[in-house]
Parts: C-alpha cells; sequence; structure tokens
C-alpha cells in the first residue's frame, strides 16, 4: 500500500491480468482413424476416456454422427469436444430450418473449420478428423488441427496415437514407398479399410496407454450408417 | 602415459562431473532426456507361512509402453526379493547393488541375512541420496524372525506393514488390501488375493498394465511365478502384413571380397 | 432482428481493425476495465483477480447405477484445509424427484450452484406443467455453466455426480467436472474416490447385468469403509442417496464399520 491506499503492484505483474494457476485445457486420450473409399468412408474411434493414469469411462463413443453421411471423430479435451460437436450440431440444425435441406460433408468441413478459427486464440483443444460422402457420393476425409487449419485427405488417422498410426496408414492404404506395380496392389475395399482400421487400433492399444477399451467403427455408404465394435486390451 | 589411462579408468561410485552444467542447461529451458519408468502396481503381503510379493510387467516412457513382458520383481538373496517402482534403471541397479551386499555379508557372518538387514541398506543407500535415485521399493522376505514386508520411499524413509503397495497403482492395489487382506491366510487365498491387487491396478491404472509376476517366500523355499496371470490377450489382426519380396527398391549392389587378415582363437572360459 | 440471432457479427469478440486483440479480463487501451460477464464480477479500477484456490472442501463422491436406480455416497465432512471443520454437513442433495447431486471439490461453489439449481426448481414448479428436470438435462445444462466458467478463466472448482431416474424410467449416472467435462457410466467417482473405489467396483462388476440393489449397497458401504482408511480428508460418516422408480431419498448418515486389530500384530521396525 503506498500512501494513497492503493496497493502497488511489482511492473511485471499488470493488474488485473489474470494470473493463471487454473489450467483451462485437460488431455483425455483417444484416437481417430479414417479411411475414405471410392463410395465409402470407414471412421473408428476408441471408446476410453481418460485423464492422467485414470480412466473415467470404458464406453465413451468419440464419434459423432451429424447426418446420415457424415460423421465427426473428436478426441483431445473433451470439454471442448462437447462445447465443439454441440455448436456444430446446433449450426447444421440452423441450416437445415433455414435451406430446407442437410449439410452436405464438405459444408460441415468449412464451417468446423471456421468455428474452430473463431478460438484462435483460446482454441478447442481438439483432434478432428471428419468423414463423410461428398455430394457426387465418394469417400472423403478431413482432418483438422486444434485452430482450424483443415486438409481434405483420404486416409488420417489423429488423436494420442495419430502419430503411431498414420505411417501404419501411408504404408496399408497409400502404399507410400513400395517398389510394387500398382494393380498388383490389393484394392481398397469396404472390408480392407475395416480390417486395417481395426489392425490399427489393435495395435496401439499394444503401445499408447491412453488407447484401449474397445473401438466403435462407422462405416458411412449411401445407405446410411454401419456402426462395429471390436474388444481391445482393458490394460 | 600412465597419468592417461589413469583418468580414463572411471572411479568407484556416481560421477557428479556434470551436475552444475546440466543445472545450468535445464534453467536455459534444455530438454532431458526421458527416462524409462515403471509407472506400476507393486505389492507384497504377509500370509500364514510367509510373504507373497506381486507386480505388474509394463514399463513406460512417458504415455508409450516401452516394455510389455518386464520383470519388477528383483532378487536379493534366496529368502529376500525386493518389488520396484520408479525409473527403471534406478530399481534395477539399488536392488543388483544391495543384492551384492547382502551377499558378501552372507559369506562373511555365514548366516542368512534377515530381511531388516536388506531394509537397512536400501533405505540408508536411498536416504543418503535424499530421493534423487527414484526407486520406491516393496521388500519382502522370509528370515529366522518371521515373515516381513517393507515399504521404502525414494527419500530413504520405511515402514514395517502386514499388506503393502507402491507405485501409480498403489492406491488401487491398496483398495483390494483394504477391503480383503485379513491375518494368517491361506497360501491359495493370499494369492489370489495378490493377483486381484494386481490386476485391479493393471486394469485401473494406465501406468499399470500386461500380465502379473508372483513371487511366494515360504519359510525354506522360494517360488517365483513369473507371468503367473496373462491378464491381457493382444487383440488378433485381420490381414496379414508381409511384404511381397521385391517391394523396397534395390537401387544399387556392390559385392566386394572380404580378405582375412586375422584368426580368432576361442579360449572356452574357465569354470570354477 | 432475426438475421441477427442467426448470424454473428465478424470477429465479435475481436479487436477493430487497426487495433490490438484484449483478452478478456484485462483492461481495455483507454484504461478503462474491460467488459466482463455481467454475472460474474464488477470489475474494479484495476481490473479483477478471480479466486482460484478451493478453501472449504468436500472430498469424494460415489456413485453406483443398479437395475432400477442410482445410489450416491459422501460422507458428511467438508475441510478447511487440513482440519476437519465442518463435520456434518450433507454433500448428497435431492435436487426433485428424479434428480440427486454429490458435490466434491469447493463447497462455496457447490452451494452457489445449489442455490442456481434450486431456483431453477422453482421456476419449473411455476410452469405447473407436469414437466420435470431430468438427470441428464441437469448433467449437460451443469456442462454448459461449468464450460462458461471455465472458459473465462473463473472456474467453479466443484466436481459433481448427477443421478437419477432419465426419460422413460431409465437409471441415469454421470459426471461433470469444473472444466465442464462429462461423461456417463454404470459407475462415476469423484476425488479419492476415483483411485479407491472405482477399482473396487469395476471388478465386481458383472459382464452382462446391472448391479442389483444388494450388491450396490454392499459396494457403497465396502468403498465408504476404504476412503475412511486411506483418504485423510474424509470422515467415517456418510449419508446415501438412492433414486429409484418409486423413491427419491437421502438416507443416514451411516457409520463406518472400523477394524483396527491387525494394528497390534505388527512389532519391530
Amino acid at each position: 500500500m503506498n500512501s494513497l491506499g492503493i496497493e502497488q503492484f511489482p511492473d511485471y505483474k499488470v493488474p488485473g491480468v489474470q494470473h493463471v494457476d487454473f489450467h483451462p485445457y485437460e488431455s483425455n486420450g483417444g484416437s481417430v482413424v479414417a479411411i475414405a473409399g471410392d463410395d465409402f468412408v470407414v471412421i473408428a474411434a476408441d471408446t476410453r476416456l481418460s485423464s492422467g493414469y485414470t480412466i473415467h469411462s470404458r464406453d465413451q463413443s468419440k464419434l459423432f454422427q451429424m447426418s446420415s453421411r457424415t460423421v465427426l471423430g473428436s478426441t483431445g479435451c473433451w470439454c471442448d469436444t462437447l462445447s465443439l460437436t454441440g455448436l456444430v450440431k446446433l449450426r447444421m440444425q440452423m441450416y437445415e430450418h433455414t435451406h430446407l435441406k442437410t449439410m452436405t460433408t464438405d459444408a460441415v468441413a468449412q464451417m468446423l473449420s471456421i468455428i474452430m478459427y473463431n478460438r484462435r486464440f483460446f482454441p478447442y483443444y481438439v483432434s478432428n478428423i471428419l468423414a463423410g460422402l461428398d455430394k457426387d457420393g465418394k469417400g472423403v476425409v478431413y482432418s483438422y488441427d486444434p485452430i482450424g487449419h483443415c486438409e481434405r485427405a483420404t486416409y488420417r488417422a489423429g488423436g494420442t496415437a495419430g502419430s503411431l498410426l498414420q505411417p501404419v496408414l501411408d504404408n496399408q492404404i497409400g502404399y507410400k514407398n513400395q517398389n510394387v506395380p500398382a494393380d498388383q496392389l490389393p484394392k481398397l475395399t469396404k472390408e480392407r479399410a475395416v480390417a486395417v482400421a481395426s489392425d490399427t487400433f489393435i495395435s496401439a492399444a499394444e503401445r499408447d496407454i491412453y488407447t484401449g477399451d474397445s473401438v466403435l467403427i462407422n462405416i458411412i455408404t449411401k445407405d446410411g450408417i454401419e456402426e462395429k465394435t471390436l474388444q481391445l486390451r482393458k490394460d | 602415459m600412465y597419468m592417461d589411462s589413469a583418468r580414463d579408468v572411471p572411479s568407484g561410485g556416481f560421477n557428479f562431473d556434470n551436475c552444475r552444467r546440466n543445472a545450468a542447461l535445464l534453467q536455459g529451458g534444455f530438454k532431458p532426456p526421458t527416462t524409462t519408468k515403471t509407472g506400476t502396481t507393486i505389492v507384497g503381503i504377509i500370509y500364514k507361512d510367509g510373504v507373497i510379493l506381486g507386480a505388474d510387467t509394463r514399463a513406460t516412457e512417458g504415455p508409450i509402453v516401452s516394455d510389455k513382458n518386464c520383470a519388477k520383481i528383483h532378487y536379493l538373496a534366496d529368502n529376500i526379493y525386493c518389488c520396484g517402482a520408479g525409473t527403471a534403471a534406478d530399481t534395477e541397479t539399488t536392488t543388483d547393488l544391495i543384492s551384492s551386499q547382502l551377499e558378501l555379508h552372507r559369506l562373511n557372518t555365514e548366516r542368512q541375512v534377515p530381511v531388516v538387514c536388506a531394509n537397512n541398506m536400501l533405505k540408508q543407500m536411498l536416504f543418503r541420496y535424499q530421493g534423487h535415485i527414484s526407486a520406491a521399493l516393496v521388500l519382502g522376505g522370509v528370515d529366522k524372525y518371521g515373515p516381513h514386508i517393507y515399504c521404502i520411499h525414494p527419500h530413504g524413509s520405511a515402514d514395517k506393514l502386514p499388506y503393502a503397495t507402491m507405485g501409480s497403482g498403489s492406491l488401487a492395489a491398496m483398495a483390494v488390501f483394504e477391503s480383503r487382506w485379513k491375518p494368517d491366510l491361506s497360501e491359495e487365498e493370499g494369492k489370489v488375493l495378490v493377483r486381484d491387487a494386481i490386476a485391479s491396478g493393471i486394469f485401473n491404472d494406465l501406468g499399470s498394465g500386461s500380465n502379473v509376476d508372483l513371487c511366494v517366500i515360504r519359510k525354506d523355499s522360494t517360488e517365483y511365478l513369473r507371468n503367473y496371470e496373462l491378464a491381457n490377450k493382444k487383440g488378433e489382426r485381420q490381414l496379414n502384413y508381409s511384404f511381397k519380396k521385391g517391394s523396397t527398391p534395390i537401387l544399387h549392389t556392390t559385392i566386394k571380397d572380404l580378405q582375412i587378415t586375422e584368426r580368432v582363437h576361442v579360449v572356452p572360459m574357465e569354470i570354477s | 432482428m432475426m438475421n441477427n440471432s442467426f448470424a454473428q457479427p465478424l470477429w465479435q469478440n475481436g479487436p477493430a481493425p487497426g487495433q490490438f486483440y484484449n483478452f478478456i479480463g484485462g483492461v481495455n487501451n483507454n484504461g478503462a476495465p474491460a467488459q466482463l460477464p455481467r454475472e460474474l464480477t464488477t470489475c474494479g479500477p484495476y481490473g479483477t483477480k478471480h479466486s482460484t484456490a478451493a478453501i472449504t472442501t468436500g472430498s469424494s463422491v460415489l456413485g453406483i447405477k443398479f437395475d432400477g436406480g442410482v445410489l450416491v455416497a459422501a460422507d458428511t465432512l467438508v475441510s478447511y484445509g487440513s482440519l476437519a471443520r465442518y463435520q456434518n454437513i450433507d454433500r448428497v442433495f435431492k435436487i426433485n424427484d428424479k434428480i440427486l447431486i454429490g458435490g466434491s471439490g469447493d463447497f462455496a461453489d457447490i452451494q452457489s450452484i445449489k442455490r442456481s439449481i434450486d431456483q431453477k426448481m422453482i421456476e419449473d414448479q411455476c410452469c405447473n406443467d407436469g414437466v420435470i428436470m431430468k438427470p441428464k438435462a441437469m448433467a449437460t445444462w451443469m456442462t454448459r455453466v461449468l464450460y462458461n466458467r471455465r472458459s473465462r478463466m473463473n472456474p467453479l472448482y466443484i466436481d459433481v455426480v448427477v443421478g437419477g431416474i432419465d426419460e422413460g424410467g431409465v437409471p441415469f449416472l454421470g459426471s461433470v467436472d469444473l472444466r465442464g467435462r462429462a461423461y456417463d457410466d454404470y459407475v462415476v467417482a469423484t476425488g479419492f474416490a476415483r483411485h479407491l473405489a472405482l477399482p473396487l467396483v469395476r471388478e465386481r462388476k458383472p459382464k452382462d447385468r446391472d448391479f442389483t440393489f444388494e450388491e450396490a449397497t454392499n459396494l457403497i458401504r465396502e468403498a465408504m469403509k476404504v476412503l475412511y482408511y486411506r483418504d485423510t480428508r474424509s470422515m467415517p460418516r456418510y449419508t446415501v442417496g438412492i433414486c429409484s422408480a418409486s423413491d427419491c431419498s437421502i438416507k443416514g448418515p451411516f457409520k463406518v464399520e472400523e477394524n483396527w486389530t491387525f494394528a497390534e500384530t505388527i512389532k519391530g521396525y
């Protein structure tokens, strides 16, 4: 206190600035894999919700069905995931009511990018992968960084085991650096995509402590969304 | 010449040469290399005829499992074993060191070394290093005074207990003991209880995982049950991931003749 | 008016063109206090520093779902640091005939959100439309409140368990934490119970069915005993909230059955 009765702050502590001992973010783990084919797209996510060394739930779906042809896989800070997916769903509903049609996958992808960039300086700490069929019925995968950078791809892995899974997909789906003629490589069928996605999760559960319990697989075709589950290690 | 070679021979004990430099580096924002941790569940109980030790088998480096089947129950003496949690290198070297000292002590005294002696040597060593040796131990053994379980913390404090747990899964395991342990359990009941405590750590603590190791120490016999239970089955992959021959392109081939100028003579090792 | 509610202005929280970005809670370029959400604080002349430490705290809450409803248990202690300050406070609340809430963390924040909830319930009753709030809706509402507070860096330091009977008579049990992280499961716990009670409950869970009421009550009794043995911020007295189709009430307080006879068998060092 000085003579005026006003508390004096040291130079570096600007009055009113938050002294942040509260961390608004938390990593809740989980991984997502999406693989797109000519007329289908497969998206898979594990069902473990954790923080630190504790498992909160072994049965938490991280796949959000936004429409009959779009599914969003979202991991990272679970409270941000809940808020973000809630907001996207809301905006999609508003779109449907104003335009009397469902948003296409590409439109959702664009909107998601904008919604995330809106929080450029306090980001949604999530790793998003959006999978769906585009307006021609072709499978597409969009992947995002936390502040809304959007990238269209045919296959993508994200989440805590993303860095473990992506090279496997590059090899098994992208056939990168393989000296084999294209016609001798296995064609990407729905079954193969599901098998590769399941197998990558089996391997991820072996080495990533935040991935496990079970995988939820959504297969999106023009006929709708088929769901499958596969049990993983529980440790 | 003599001085040069003498300088390269390390003296006994730890080398602290770079401590100040490392502290300065850390202060400048340097990220130290990661170490293998056994974020672990380790336990020990006293039962009717002795002690049972248990451990999981996961070793981690941050969020990655670095060893899926490591052994965390270490040999100290024929009648004493010790479970280690913390930094893998610390638990292994500490138990190895104490193990050899116990053996020397046994040869000197011509007696079976009591468990309390191992406890004292461990805690005195850990205290000397003020917690910088990150070893959290559950020590168990049977001697002429009976069965003993000690719980030793990295800073050198120790508790004598009828049942003890350590590591990141210690609370999960302790919950099982607190609800089900009682004095004078039979060996079968004891093994089931220890197995359940470890399983509780394996399934509820992300730092613990894979299999259950047990070690039963009785008055005059010891049974090390490595991989007593495979608590987790690895999933079966659907596809075959072997590559067709020639998938990796060969850019060029060079063949060189080896010229052998020296012969190696194999001398059989002397066996006492 | 219509359009405004749909399309928000571009860069609504951002700086005007040519100006710098101002973070919430700071002071504007012209020296005036930045606009903070009205319901939270009036800005002082030097801005606002939020309290970020819990003072009086409740420790664990444990919730277990059974085939006909849910049980929510918490001991009756509210600590002041390491002092066992208030020893007879219920931390499990009945909200209405369908909802139970168990609160841990800063007890002031619990009471604050409890007041808001009670006010909501009164408003609910005033409608007199026969519609009653369900636990799922309550949990979702709380995620929004808590998430908004955390986003303003002014969180409510609480971790709550919400349980009850949801739409269609289905039991619901969920948890919401100070960041707005929410999930539901057959067992949820906060505080030390997350480490000590969850393993016990998960161990006994039959694969193919829910717990029975009998099993659930036994597990609560066992878990509260273990918590008393191992959590230093706990005490051997707890209340249990029960919510089923026929009943929604708080039972207890119950005593923990302690047993310390093994202590005399430990000799030497």
